[in-house]
């Protein structure tokens, strides 16, 4: 019990600073899966639709990136974005664009993976059948979307239920500055190291609540595209 | 006129050749019906036909005019296909029949007129509002076909859409699909296995088995004067009698059969029906028989 009071002192004594590394662990998790679904769904009906030579690669490269460990990808993306790595000279290491861009490395690969096997899933006959309606490409990819959707929310949940959760690719590329680069995750772990559990279950608490808050949004767009 | 004409087509896979179709035309305001045995290749024809498989070797012509692949979009928009299955998509009954105008970008009072009048002609105006997937065998496929005929298609092509159902709905659809592209004047290639069916809906009928095109022509021509022991035998034209060449002459050539021996002018086709005890029979190979 004194540990939740602990943990309420805690919150209200940072609320503003708490307000700030949620908001931004929201705006880094919620521009890397807009970009990884813009990426991801579009490459995923390519390859469900089509065959071609290194096809089988790529499917293999989707399905190694759908467990990727988020450490591993913060490591590349810290190499690229070094001072002097092939990026270097963009100064992006340490900023939330760095973040952004390392949850879209871990993000994409599941939403290409999910959408992959949506399409997949779908019978043959019915791209044939939108075809044969007389849709442009264009048309038969949308209606494909169309018909997957219950599948792309899926795709969703997991990539960003595993984007606001992973704390390894964030802490190395954004280097947990306060009040710049820090997140609900890397603030847990700088809040345990130090010593204030209060704080850091406070946190904990608010990840859950937040992780559940969402879940419990995308299963109820998925019930209402059901209908 | 010709209003599609496949010429020297083929689909392979690998070596063995799947499909082999030298000629085929459909004529414009005609049934032409597909018949053949189950693997014969009459969907894969009927793909091919519709613009959504491309041919291993072999040209398409539309109205006369070769097409070259991909298939410009606006010939592809005046055919339409119906398969064995629904395949009916999320949504509504009225969205379903709504799809393929709505891809053509009508909208508004002009899309419902033509969606409701396509429901009511397949009696399923009822349920233009039920969700698809909740829709009986028979209903799917009356939705299939309205989703279809509703796009006044130049080409209507059916892939056995009829033949997962059962008996008595399969006879009352049939009928009713029968007025329906007749009073609508829809030039349609219909693929069966089922002789009833070709026979009630084709003004010609093609006869496709092991991938190749065995027999074009008006039903009476196939039914009574099958080319080949194939069609003769899917046919149901009755046992088939030995037949033995006695010698070769001026005025034709002398078979024994049935312990009868008769001249046959070259050109001519012989054959036993059961009902008569001397007729039809097509040999091993008609063009055998007419050397």
């Amino acid at each position: 019990m004194s540990g939740i009071a602990q943990a309420a002192q805690a919150v209200l004594a940072m609320r503003g600073e708490l307000a700030g590394i949620v908001g931004l662990s929201l705006l880094v998790s919620g521009t890397a899966i807009v970009v990884a679904m813009v990426l991801g769904v579009p490459a995923g009906i390519y390859l469900g639709l089509h065959r071609f030579p290194g096809r089988q690669f790529l499917v293999t490269l989707v399905n190694t990136g759908m467990g990727l460990p988020p450490v591993v990808v913060g490591l590349v993306v810290f190499f690229l974005l070094a001072r002097d790595g092939p990026l270097g000279d963009l100064e992006l290491l340490y900023t939330p664009w760095a973040m952004i861009l390392a949850q879209i490395v871990i993000a994409t690969p599941l939403v290409v993976g999910i959408t992959l096997a949506a399409v997949q899933g779908l019978d043959p006959r019915v791209h044939l059948q939108i075809l044969a309606l007389g849709a442009s490409p264009a048309q038969h990819y949308w209606k494909l979307v169309q018909e997957a959707r219950l599948s792309l929310v899926a795709a969703l949940a997991a990539g960003f239920g595993s984007v606001i959760s992973e704390v390894g690719a964030v802490m190395m590329v954004g280097g947990n500055i306060q009040g710049q680069t820090r997140v609900m995750t890397t603030a847990i772990v700088l809040e345990t190291r130090q010593g204030e559990y209060g704080m850091a279950i406070a946190l904990g608490i608010l990840l859950l609540g937040l992780a559940a808050l969402f879940n419990w949004l995308f299963t109820w767009v998925q019930q209402r595209v059901k209908e | 006129m010709s209003l599609l004409a496949l010429a020297g087509i083929a689909v392979r896979a690998g070596k063995r050749t799947l499909l082999e179709v030298p000629e085929l035309e459909v004529v414009e305001g005609e049934i032409l019906v597909v018949l053949g045995p189950t693997g014969a290749g009459k969907s894969t024809l009927l793909r091919i036909m519709g613009l959504l498989q491309r041919p291993d070797a072999g040209g398409i012509a539309w109205r006369g005019e070769a097409l070259a692949w991909p298939p410009p979009l606006e010939v592809r928009r005046r055919l339409a296909m119906v398969f064995q299955a629904p395949l009916l998509f999320s949504g509504t009954v009225f969205d379903n029949v709504a799809y393929g105008l709505g891809l053509r970008g009508e909208r508004g009072a002009a899309l419902r007129a033509k969606v409701e009048a396509a429901l009511a002609q397949f009696h399923i105006g009822h349920l233009a509002g039920q969700r698809a997937t909740t829709l009986s065998g028979g209903e799917a496929q009356r939705a299939a076909l309205a989703r279809a005929v509703v796009l006044q298609p130049e080409l209507l092509l059916l892939d056995e859409p009829l033949a997962s159902l059962d008996a008595p709905i399969r006879e009352h659809l049939r009928d009713e699909l029968k007025s329906v592209i007749r009073e609508r004047r829809t030039t349609c290639v219909h693929v069966t296995h089922e002789l009833p069916e070709a026979f009630t809906l084709a003004d010609r009928i093609a006869v496709l088995a092991g991938g190749r095109l065995l027999q074009v022509g008006a039903p009476e021509e196939v039914f009574h004067a099958p080319t080949s022991r194939t069609v003769a035998e899917f046919l149901r034209a009755g046992g088939m009698l030995p037949a033995e060449v006695i010698g070769t002459a001026a005025g034709g050539t002398t078979v024994r059969l049935v312990g009868r021996e008769r001249t046959i002018a070259p050109g001519a086709r012989i054959g036993v029906r059961p009902a008569e005890d001397a007729g039809l029979i097509p040999g091993d190979d008609a063009e055998n028989m007419r050397s």
